[in-house]
């Protein structure tokens, strides 16, 4: 059992949900990253996913792209990630998953890929463009460094498609909450609970909701049938906005606070 | 000759996030059923005849032959469809296919503008709703197509990310498609992106070949000896070589955009100095960086300016059926004066690379040899860059 399978497992006993923000990695750098990481933690993250910089981020909104942007300006390189993964674990046991679009994969081999990303101390990896069709190769390569592959499923999935993607479904299935790509909305799609509810009857492997979760109110609302919510773009958006305006340390600090509000929302519901 | 469908070798497939694999199996599935319909085929015929002017003209070039002493040069027209290239063949299935599938909506990406338009085009005869993605800096070099789109009734969106060029209008094309995706169609304008669009521009293009094909033996008995055509994402090229390569007599020769020379990095050569690599949904040859970035092409055409190729031609490259080449923005130029001067044809930027290439083969092969260049469209949108090239000012 990894530190994914042990996080769920644990929440899982007490009842409660979990809370995955996601940062890309390097924005803007690499030494705010890691202070982001921590606020995150501090905050009440229970994972946390580190995006890997990728010049065409096709399933990504605006806000991400100017994320990925600010980061490959600062110079980020996977070999700069690998080593924040490092700095993150000398004091966090919270479990680290990788959003990386295959070519970041497949450019470095899939073998060499999954085990520098074990070998740093990353739990998981989620490829938005890599179908399980096309996974045969990294799936088998993960398996043998104890990395979880990620399975997505979105609201246009087929039962079909959901049977296929449940079985083969480590750590969580994460499960696009809209018909589109990333980025903060006001309003949570009216369909995601029926989504949920066709993918619950299928598996039992915890569901993650994300894309457009904006909100602890929406949080909750999300997380009402699933087992927890990945928080990304509103988290930039404000950790950026508060940069901008005050600095780099009172963006943190806004990262920690925003996480917990999150946290609070989500713990009190329960 | 492929063991799976969707791939070739290993290149092609279907890389492309979930929320667009139940409409990219639903595409697949309306190509292999609707579209191979009679019904759908006698429409299409007909409107590749009534509506887009073919079948296009194989044209001996016999000033240019002489000009260039060797070889004798046939030229097939594709610069005399409507619209003013190749793109009018796959827009004008690609929409029936839309219309059949029941969407209301399309959407499409361009880098010189030509498949805009011939989407536009299509759109506004068939009466539906069109956007297209255009780079920024794509819409400085083409403007007169920017405002062809518009009177055509489209909406261009300006694509301001990236390099803001065809990768960027691509990319935002597709995100569009993912968040629309229930009653929008994505016309893919090359022989890119995942499967099924690969092969079904190919097929939608292959009209070019066997028309070559009909007409060179009607007018020399015999087939080629080679065939040149210009090579951004490729859909000219496998338009014109697919009903060729069983021919293994027929030399296939791909020219790419070598921009400001291969050496200086300011090229679009994806087959000649890139490495496999995944981008808009398929493997194949891809001009990136040692982390896997995709790297900004550079060509005076912006229909070639594009870090990618079909994953079809990266797997005719590996087997070695077609030869890749480059040509420079310079030998382009060249090439699209030396047309015009001596065959009155002024070729599209784009096609103005295979001329360069059949100019420097043309010499080096006996007179009772045929070379067939795929003139796939004209070159009227890019009189004002040529112009600004050449140190003199158009209005525009």
């Amino acid at each position: 059992m990894n530190r994914l399978e042990e996080c769920f497992r644990k929440l899982r006993g007490e009842r409660r949900k979990a809370l995955m923000p996601y940062l890309t990695a390097g924005d803007p750098d690499l030494d705010v990253s890691f202070d982001l990481a921590l606020a995150c933690e501090q905050g009440g993250a229970d994972l946390l996913e580190l995006g890997i910089p990728f010049s065409d981020p096709l399933a990504d909104g605006p806000t991400v792209q100017e994320a990925v942007q600010r980061s490959l300006d600062s110079g980020t390189t996977f070999a700069g990630i690998l080593e924040l993964t490092r700095r993150i674990r000398r004091v966090s046991e919270m479990p680290i998953v990788f959003l990386a679009y295959y070519n970041s994969v497949y450019s470095r081999g899939e073998a060499q890929f999954v085990q520098a990303c074990a070998d740093a101390g990353a739990d998981g990896l989620v490829i938005p463009d890599l179908p399980p069709e096309e996974a045969g190769n990294l799936l088998a390569e993960a398996d043998r460094h104890n990395i979880t592959v990620v399975q997505m499923l979105a609201p246009t999935s087929t039962s079909e498609r959901i049977d296929l993607v449940s079985k083969l479904a480590e750590g969580f299935i994460y499960c696009v909450s809209v018909t589109g790509v990333t980025g903060a909305r006001d309003t949570l799609s009216d369909t995601l609970a029926a989504f949920l509810k066709r993918v619950r009857a299928l598996t039992a492997t915890p569901l993650m909701v994300g894309f457009g979760i904006s909100s602890p109110e929406q949080a909750v609302q999300a997380a009402q049938e699933a087992d927890g919510v990945i928080v990304g773009s509103a988290l930039i958006k404000r950790i950026s906005r508060v940069r901008e305006l005050e600095g780099t340390p009172h963006a943190i600090k806004e990262a920690e606070r925003f996480v917990n509000s999150l946290r609070h929302a989500l713990d009190n519901t329960v | 000759m492929h063991e799976r469908e969707g791939y070739f070798g290993n290149y092609g497939g279907q890389y492309a996030p979930e929320v667009l694999i139940p409409a990219l199996r639903e595409l697949e599935e309306a190509y292999r059923t609707l579209a191979q319909e009679p019904e759908f085929q006698e429409e299409l015929s007909h409107l590749l005849s009534a509506y887009g002017g073919r079948p296009t003209p194989l044209f001996r070039a016999d000033r240019l032959t002489a000009k260039l002493g060797g070889a004798r040069i046939y030229l097939k027209r594709e610069d005399l469809n409507h619209t003013g290239a190749h793109k009018i063949n796959n827009t004008l299935a690609q929409i029936l296919l839309a219309r059949r599938m029941g969407k209301r909506r399309v959407v499409a990406e361009t880098g010189a503008g030509q498949h805009g338009v011939a989407t536009a085009t299509v759109s506004a005869m068939f009466n539906m709703e069109c956007t297209v993605y255009m780079g920024e800096e794509d819409m400085r070099r083409q403007k007169l197509n920017v405002f062809r789109m518009q009177l055509l009734g489209a909406e261009v969106r300006p694509v301001k990310t990236g390099t803001r060029t065809l990768k960027d209008a691509t990319s935002e094309a597709i995100r569009d498609w993912i968040t629309n995706v229930k009653d929008t169609y994505y016309v893919l304008g090359s022989v890119v992106g995942p499967h099924p669009y690969p092969t079904m521009v190919r097929d939608f293009q292959a009209i070019i070949g066997y028309e070559t094909q009909h007409q060179i033996l009607t007018q020399e008995g015999r087939m080629p000896n080679v065939i040149v055509a210009c090579v951004g994402g490729g859909s000219n090229a496998m338009g014109i070589f697919h009903p060729f390569l069983t021919n293994r007599g027929v030399h296939l020769v791909g020219v790419e955009a070598a921009g400001r020379g291969l050496h200086t990095g300011y090229h679009a050569a994806s087959l000649c100095c890139g490495r496999p690599g995944v981008l808009h949904g398929s493997l194949s040859y891809l001009l990136q960086d040692g982390e896997g970035q995709v790297q900004e092409a550079h060509s005076i055409s912006a229909g070639l300016d594009y870090p990618g190729v079909g994953p079809e031609h990266s797997y005719l490259k590996d087997i070695g059926r077609v030869e890749y080449v480059t040509a420079t923005d310079e030998e382009a130029i060249a090439a699209f004066q030396l047309l015009a001067e001596t065959e009155g044809i002024i070729p599209a930027l784009e096609s103005a690379h295979a001329v360069a290439h059949a100019c420097r083969l043309a010499p080096t092969m006996e007179s009772e040899k045929i070379i067939v260049i795929n003139i796939s469209g004209r070159g009227d949108k890019d009189a004002a860059e040529v112009a600004r090239y050449l140190g003199l000012e158009v209005c525009t």
